[in-house]
């Protein structure tokens, strides 16, 4: 019955997504103010109707409905009872009800936070969210519903998935799809603003925020699940290139293009057509992502779980909303204002070369993603593209883009001094030279990627610390309080510098852990000691350890530090009632400059494993610098200018729009004219 | 509306194109690299009688059938009665027990019956990877030189026997 | 199959591909008896293994490494390899090795030939258009947007007035 519920819960969400995808854009059209506002009615309706159908199949896991097909074929009545919750979006037919769950989220948050906005524009807004809702939940509805019943039921279910039965699933996939349906609002921020012909600065504020959330969660929800693979996989990996990987890589690329792009055209009214194009293509991906993800086209294991029809509706809806959206864009670009003036050296080509190097390295993911699908689909024979050319093709795009990181936020818009701006950062560039030559020494042999990594991480910091000594310094005309000068820079100011160091740390911890980590798969018998990355690791004891559903041998590792006793571990291998093949499941000791890492490989004796012993340095601050960057962009989007009236934000807007002058409203950003000489 | 600004939309659809091709191909099936190449050597225990060889020399001489398998692989069990089939319609039919017990190998083939000449028991899977062999069954044409010149992955179903597998022989059989 | 489940959570993890379906396919594995690892002669040879079986694709799972599978063909190319590393085998003939079995398949890293000159310097191309049309467009509007609106005095007059209402703002 309760499945019944949602199904019917489902298709009132897809009636009510078709009402908000077209009476509040014909209301638009038409000056129509009872239609335009149907929208914000219809965007919560919307979600309580998908929060229905979400709670029905959460209900269904949690009481084990193994009658419904999707909890029988992904629960157990031994799950443990989180991951009944979560093993809601353990498959593809409950994954795509969270995702359009959270698409209807956004949607009524749009509704919510935007009263401010014109009405035509919120109408519009609505109306475009409407119509992507229509595509993915019209997906769920007719091919992927996970409200099927199995007749006759199944008497237990079949099991989740082992290796998501770990806290990674509860929290990655909806940070994942937070930022990957976050860019919806963007898209449609773009959209509207493409139909409406006004593709001005005011757009790019309003959808500044929204982008800056979106890509904090997108960065988060990759972030999470890197972290997840890294200690559930077992074999110390965290980045694979996988195409999967791929597939969410791509729009963080754009996503974080978009963001710096819309800073241009928020502060200077140029490159609007850039900006709204990048908007649209940053959407694409994301769907190109759902694609790749369920249609089985890349990852062929999963062929057998997939429906060929599934791949072809999606398909179909990226086809169409590309070429929708991409025709409109066609046909209304061109005709906005170029916007201010601006010279070679300036904020604005440092942001655009950003630009540059992001969308191709987007480029380059999604070439070396499709490439062996290309040669197969020309019959050129079959080939894997993984990590060596990703690398490779990596290394050259980041150097440039983090050097210019450090110069970016440093730089003045308009027009700066090119001469004078290095002269000024010369002592940080050197410092951070000697830094890159003497850090990797104190982990191992100094290697050049782990020096230019100590390099640009040092040198990124302290141009992020010279940026704020500059900003904050006392100046003639008013004497305040360094708190108050601090606080006068503002949230967005703050958002970016932490994320910039978020960056600095993550190249850091990268190129470290790329460069020292050390690994050794061992026999390992009862007492042995045996040595990796200067630890000693002794296996105390192998013992029989019972789960709620699952029997394990656990060994019990000691781990010394030149001989002082540091930690025990505890790596187990896993037998789950459901599964055939054991699973080993890790032990870590995380700290500060080295994780140390023991997985259980086969027995060889009653006494004596195969042990896999890895020394990962540096991976912390991989997963912090991570942490920085989410928080930079929601920091970011909480800035004060965001929640002001709209009516005040549109004419100073429009007006610094016309006369192409900075918007003078970040006291951070103003620049005040340099005194000459003195920092 | 300029040109330029169409040149997007035309880069995507090409992508959904090749997307849409790639919906229709088959990511898991390898071409191996060792078709026209000599079949790679062994010397291996024949399965049946532990005392003898069968070794890649036995291969030559005319057209063979090389049949990769295992006792634990389910497919093979399937495909097992095609075997009998293509032995009944002369093919010369040998095996090569890939990493299995032999107990459990003599097992499956008074079960399911013994439709080969000759079986090498390679218990290492060594020379399962000289054959490039990577997901039992596999099957291998041979010629009477020794080269390898066709080879199918996974289950031969009746429509492979009869389109593939059988005009292949006849024309390896022709070839002088 | 193990290696396919484990393949499934890495594409679970990093895309949010959550296909957890049906998994295993039965009883289709063969029972390897587990083997102590081989003992390298020199760290080099340690660190060469450790590269080879990352950079190696295992050809039953897609898109995992050989260290990454738990796939019974992926442990005995793992065994394969630590033997001929042992014995001095150099990177390119393990590669080599392989290639001749497998295919071009087995190498993350693909070969450089006519088919794949697009993919390697594909990259390099479009970054050197990139900057060409960003170069482009600079050079564009450079020509066609009129000069800034106001001298610098009057953009003096302008900050102080802003300024002014800011600080009004904040009573």
């Amino acid at each position: 019955m309760i499945a019944e519920v949602g199904f019917f819960a489902l298709i009132l969400a897809l009636i009510l997504a078709l009402v908000q995808g077209t009476l509040p854009l014909l209301g638009a059209a038409r000056g129509d103010v009872a239609l335009m506002s149907v929208g914000r009615s219809a965007a919560y309706g919307q979600l309580a109707f998908l929060t229905v159908a979400y709670a029905a199949l959460t209900w269904a896991f949690v009481t084990d409905d193994f009658s419904v097909a999707y909890v029988a074929s992904h629960s157990n009545s031994l799950l443990p009872l989180q991951y009944k919750i979560s093993g809601v979006w353990g498959g593809h037919e409950g994954s795509l009800l969270l995702w359009v769950l959270i698409l209807g989220f956004w949607s009524a948050a749009v509704a919510t936070f935007s009263r401010s906005l014109p009405r035509e524009v919120l109408a519009r807004v609505l109306g475009v969210m409407g119509l992507v809702a229509v595509g993915f939940l019209s997906f769920t509805v007719f091919t992927s519903s996970p409200f099927e019943r199995l007749l006759p039921a199944a008497i237990e279910g079949r099991d989740l998935n082992p290796m998501l039965q770990d806290p990674g699933l509860i929290f990655h996939p909806p940070m994942l799809y937070m930022g990957y349906v976050g860019f919806a609002v963007a898209f449609s921020f773009a959209i509207a603003a493409l139909i409406g012909g006004r593709l001005d600065a005011a757009w790019a504020r309003w959808s500044r925020p929204w982008t800056a959330v979106a890509w904090a969660f997108l960065t988060l929800g990759i972030g999470l699940g890197s972290w997840w693979a890294y200690y559930v996989l077992g074999w110390g990996g965290w980045w694979f290139w996988d195409p999967v990987e791929n597939a969410s890589f791509m729009p963080w690329l754009l996503g974080t293009a978009l963001l710096h792009s819309l800073a241009v055209t928020e502060k200077r009214g140029s490159f609007k057509n850039w900006t709204v194009m990048l908007a649209i293509l940053t959407f694409s991906l994301v769907i190109l992502a759902a694609f790749l993800v369920r249609s089985g086209v890349l990852t062929s294991v999963h062929a057998f779980a997939v429906d060929p029809d599934r791949g072809l509706y999606l398909l179909a809806f990226l086809g169409v909303v590309v070429t929708a959206s991409l025709l409109l864009f066609a046909w209304r670009a061109g005709s906005v204002g170029l916007g201010g003036r601006f010279s070679l050296v300036s904020r604005e080509s440092a942001l655009l070369s950003n630009n540059v190097l992001l969308a191709v390295a987007g480029a380059a993911v999604l070439l070396g993603t499709i490439y062996p699908l290309l040669l197969d689909a020309f019959n050129l024979g079959k080939i894997s593209v993984g990590p060596p050319y990703f690398e490779a093709v990596f290394m050259p795009l980041m150097l440039p883009l983090l050097l210019l990181l450090g110069f970016g936020p440093r730089l003045r818009w308009k027009q700066d001094n090119a001469t004078e701006l290095l002269w000024r950062l010369r002592w940080i560039f050197a410092f951070s030279f000697v830094v890159g030559m003497i850090w990797p020494v104190f982990v191992g042999q100094w290697s050049f990627l782990a020096g230019l990594g100590a390099f640009l991480g040092v040198w990124i910091i302290g141009t992020s610390l010279h940026d704020l000594a500059y900003r904050v310094r006392p100046r003639s005309e008013s004497r305040q309080p360094l708190t108050t000068r601090l606080r006068r820079l503002g949230r967005s100011y703050a958002g970016m510098q932490i994320a910039h160091v978020g960056v600095a740390l993550a190249v850091i911890g990268i190129t470290f852990v790329i460069g020292y980590d050390d690994e050794r798969d061992v026999r390992m018998a009862h007492g042995e000691v045996i040595e990796v990355g200067g630890y000693q690791f002794r296996l105390d004891s192998l013992d029989r350890v019972d789960g709620p559903n699952f029997v394990a041998d656990q060994a019990t590792v000691s781990v010394f530090d030149d001989g002082q006793p540091l930690t025990t571990l505890y790596p187990q291998m896993r037998e789950y009632f459901s599964q055939e093949q054991p699973m080993a499941h890790t032990s870590l000791h995380r700290g500060l400059f080295r994780d140390l890492y023991v997985n259980m490989g086969e027995q060889l004796s009653a006494d004596a494993w195969v042990m896999r012993v890895y020394y990962k340095p540096y991976m912390n601050w991989v997963w912090t610098g991570v942490v920085l960057m989410g928080i930079g962009g929601f920091l970011a989007a909480s800035d004060r200018r965001y929640r002001r009236r709209a009516q005040h934000d549109d004419q100073g807007l429009l007006a610094a729009d016309d006369a192409g002058t900075a918007g003078p409203d970040v006291p951070g950003d103003r620049e005040q004219p340099r005194p000459t000489g003195a920092g | 509306m300029k040109l330029r600004f169409t040149l997007p939309l035309v880069a995507f659809l090409a992508l959904v194109a090749l997307l849409w091709v790639g919906l229709s191909l088959e990511p898991s099936e390898l071409p191996s690299p060792l078709i026209d190449k000599p079949a790679p050597e062994f010397d291996l225990p024949e399965l049946r009688d532990p005392e003898a060889r069968f070794t890649s020399a036995d291969l030559k001489g005319k057209p063979v059938l090389v049949n990769v398998w295992a006792s634990w692989c389910v497919t093979c069990r399937q495909e097992h009665p095609m075997l009998a089939r293509l032995s009944r319609a002369g093919v010369p039919v040998y095996g090569l027990n890939y990493k299995d017990r032999r107990e459990d190998a003599l097992r499956f083939l008074a079960q399911f019956g013994d439709p080969y000449d000759a079986i090498g028991f390679d218990e290492s899977g060594l020379v399962g990877i000289d054959w490039g062999v990577y997901a039992t069954p596999e099957t291998f044409l041979v010629d009477r030189n020794g080269t390898i010149r066709y080879k199918h992955i996974g289950l031969i179903t009746p429509e492979i026997v009869a389109n593939e597998i059988l005009p292949k022989y006849r024309q390896l059989e022709a070839e002088s | 199959m193990n290696a396919m489940r484990s393949r499934l959570a890495v594409a679970l993890t990093l895309g949010g591909i959550l296909l957890a379906g049906p998994a295993a396919v039965g009883a289709n594995t063969p029972t390897a008896p587990a083997s102590a690892p081989i003992e390298f002669e020199t760290e080099a040879q340690a660190q060469r293994y450790q590269v080879l079986v990352r950079e190696l694709r295992c050809t039953v799972c897609q898109h995992q490494n050989l260290i990454e599978s738990n796939a019974p063909l992926a442990a005995d190319l793992r065994r394969q390899i630590s033997l001929m590393v042992r014995d001095g085998a150099e990177k390119e003939e393990v590669i080599d090795y392989m290639v001749s079995r497998y295919g071009d398949f087995v190498r993350f890293q693909p070969p450089m030939n006519a088919s794949t000159y697009l993919l390697w310097f594909g990259p390099g191309l479009l970054l050197a258009g990139g900057f060409s049309a960003l170069g482009i467009a600079l050079w564009r509007r450079r020509r066609q947007v009129r000069p800034d609106a106001l001298s610098p005095e009057e953009e003096a007059r302008l900050q102080k007035l802003l300024n002014r209402t800011k600080d009004k703002e904040k009573q």
